[in-house]
């Protein structure tokens, strides 16, 4: 007998094994897309009530999405963009300067700033709402107000722990062989982490920048705290003021709510592999 | 540190070059200190202290020492909001465990389907919050026309209020919060599973052993490590929740729903009391940190 699975499903195949397996695995994706396919046939339909929402599309139309452009629908989603992108773009920078520190260098308090690290992950965003807000709106120091601004956002997600640990373990990889050969050649440090180390961290790159990416456009208290005018907004903290809008009914919200998912199911479906390897080291090491 | 001999390296570098190293070292760790420290450490130690304060903002800030602390424990409305943050933590966390533990035994295998099946019921985690949340606003409408009402009524069901009513507020949003918590969690057990020794499973057939005592004797002691992960990670991550919350219901209705963090915003950010809604933070915080210690010692307990 051999077994792939605890279960050992896999080797049963009669009649009555497989309808009950076409049951429960249809029944998983019905549960768990549903919602998501009600949404893009909703927002699609001419929906109005909040009742009509349904997995069947009721007429096609793209009203909602041209409804969607008088209720400034696509500033907040350009406004979505440039936070993650200007924040990824920092955000990965960062990781792999700090993970080339970490990985690649011994140096007196590696453990402590390792440490820090894991307190930063420790410590909940949510936790820290309220005095970043004072904070953000004087910078200590800097005598500089980030609230209202693009760089309100887009500094506090620079540094992500979770990035920087994954890097480091990435970069641990990297055989010292390489690196002696390149400085035995002459080469500088900044030559050797743009022209080794970096390009040969590739995978880990994807890893962090589809988490990254995730990570900063599901920001929601960040964006709450730091826009307070309309016109700063991200997607997913404008979807609240599109709901109770009595004339266009639900049909904007649905649309919105629908350019609000798609970039990270799309980031997801498109480096699903990165995506489960960091997923299952992230969870592994706590 | 750096004056360990390694025998790969025939001569020990001269000081000048191992303090470039470290030079260098921490150039290339600044902007990730910079940007913790900005970002994380100094809103800590603010928010530390101005939970001593009642904080005006005009007025200059008054010490009140333990006073905020006082409020937040003796206040119903806290006493509430932590209560139903402990429920909404654990009902999310056990049901995410026990169900994803269940979806991944029956998807585990190498088979090709079975990647797409996981594929699509992955999907909820990576949506974003503040959209699933106005969805599930949406098929939670009380009327009996509503998406989970006429679910419902297939199985004969009475209609249920969902979100409007006290009654059943909280569960509701536990549901969906499930629903997005199973897949990741089901996910971190297929990951597990994949490392079961499949020679036992083999000889546990031999022995004539049943699928459940194959089950309960092989699997899951294997498993042990992956729930304590998840627990760990699912409380902590329910303790904290917002976003959910301030979506679906915003605490309502009267109260039935407010959690911690809910309440904390609104002193914060509505009543403008940033002194106690920095206490609640830092209470917060240590009910995280307790949580976690406890679980360790009772992970190395049981490991022992």
């Amino acid at each position: 007998m051999r077994f792939d699975s605890a279960l050992g499903l896999e080797s049963r195949r009669g009649p009555l094994a497989i309808f009950g397996k076409i049951l429960i695995y249809g029944l998983m994706v019905v549960i768990f897309t549903g919602p998501l396919v009600g949404l893009l046939m909703s927002a699609f339909s001419e929906t109005l009530d909040p009742t009509s929402f349904s997995l069947w599309p009721d007429g096609f139309t793209l009203e909602n999405f041209i409804q969607a452009g008088e209720k400034n629908v696509y500033l907040y989603l350009f406004n979505s963009f440039v936070v993650v992108g200007f924040g990824l773009l920092l955000q990965m920078l960062v990781s792999v300067f700090a993970a080339y520190s970490l990985a690649r260098k011994k140096f007196r308090g590696m453990t402590f700033v390792m440490l820090l690290m894991l307190t930063t992950m420790m410590l909940p965003e949510e936790i820290i709402a309220i005095p970043l807000s004072l904070v953000l709106s004087d910078m200590p120091g800097l005598n500089i107000n980030l609230i209202g601004t693009y760089a309100g956002m887009i500094l506090p997600v620079g540094a992500w722990g979770f990035s920087i640990l994954v890097m480091t373990e990435f970069m641990r990889e990297v055989p010292v062989e390489l690196e002696e050969a390149a400085r035995i050649d002459g080469a500088g440090e900044l030559r050797i982490f743009a022209t080794i180390i970096v390009p040969l961290c590739r995978p880990a790159l994807g890893v962090i920048g589809v988490f990254g990416f995730t990570m900063i456009w599901d920001q929601y208290l960040l964006p709450l705290i730091v826009a307070p005018a309309s016109d700063m907004w991200t997607l997913p903290i404008a979807l609240r003021s599109l709901r109770s809008d009595e004339e266009v009914g639900i049909g904007v919200l649905l649309a919105a709510s629908l350019l609000a998912l798609l970039p990270s199911i799309i980031a997801f479906l498109a480096f699903q592999r990165q995506f489960m390897r960091g997923l299952t080291s992230g969870a592994v090491k706590g | 540190m750096t004056s360990i001999p390694t025998p790969a390296r025939p001569a020990r570098r001269p000081p000048g070059v191992r303090w470039r190293g470290t030079l260098i070292a921490w150039l290339f760790l600044a902007p990730a200190l910079l940007l913790f420290l900005y970002f994380k450490f100094i809103p800590m130690f603010v928010g530390l202290w101005k939970s001593f304060f009642k904080v005006q903002t005009f007025l200059g800030d008054e010490w009140v020492g333990l006073e905020n602390y006082r409020t937040i424990l003796t206040d119903d409305e806290f006493a509430a909001a932590i209560w139903h943050s402990v429920v909404l933590a654990l009902g999310t966390t056990i049901g995410s465990i026990v169900l994803g533990l269940g979806f991944a035994l029956l998807i585990e295998g190498p088979a090709r389907y079975l990647w797409f099946v996981r594929t699509a019921a992955f999907l909820p985690v990576v949506t974003t919050m503040a959209a699933v949340a106005e969805v599930w606003r949406i098929m939670f409408h009380p009327a009996d026309s509503g998406m989970l009402n006429v679910i419902l009524g297939w199985g004969g069901i009475d209609p249920q209020p969902w979100l409007a009513s006290e009654d059943t507020s909280l569960w509701s949003i536990m549901l969906m919060s499930i629903w997005r918590g199973t897949p990741y969690d089901m996910m971190i057990f297929l990951a597990g599973l994949v490392g079961v020794d499949r020679t036992l499973y083999e000889a546990a057939a031999v022995d004539g052993a049943s699928t459940w005592r194959r089950l309960v004797h092989i699997t899951l002691p294997a498993l042990r490590p992956v729930f304590w992960i998840l627990f760990t990670l699912a409380a902590i991550r329910g303790l904290r929740v917002f976003v959910e919350v301030y979506v679906l219901t915003n605490g309502g209705p009267n109260g039935s729903s407010e959690v911690l963090m809910t309440l904390i915003y609104k002193l914060g950010f509505q009543s403008n009391e940033l002194g106690v809604a920095s206490a609640g933070g830092i209470v917060l915080f240590l009910a995280t940190l307790v949580l976690t210690v406890v679980v360790q010692m009772l992970r190395r307990r049981q490991a022992a």
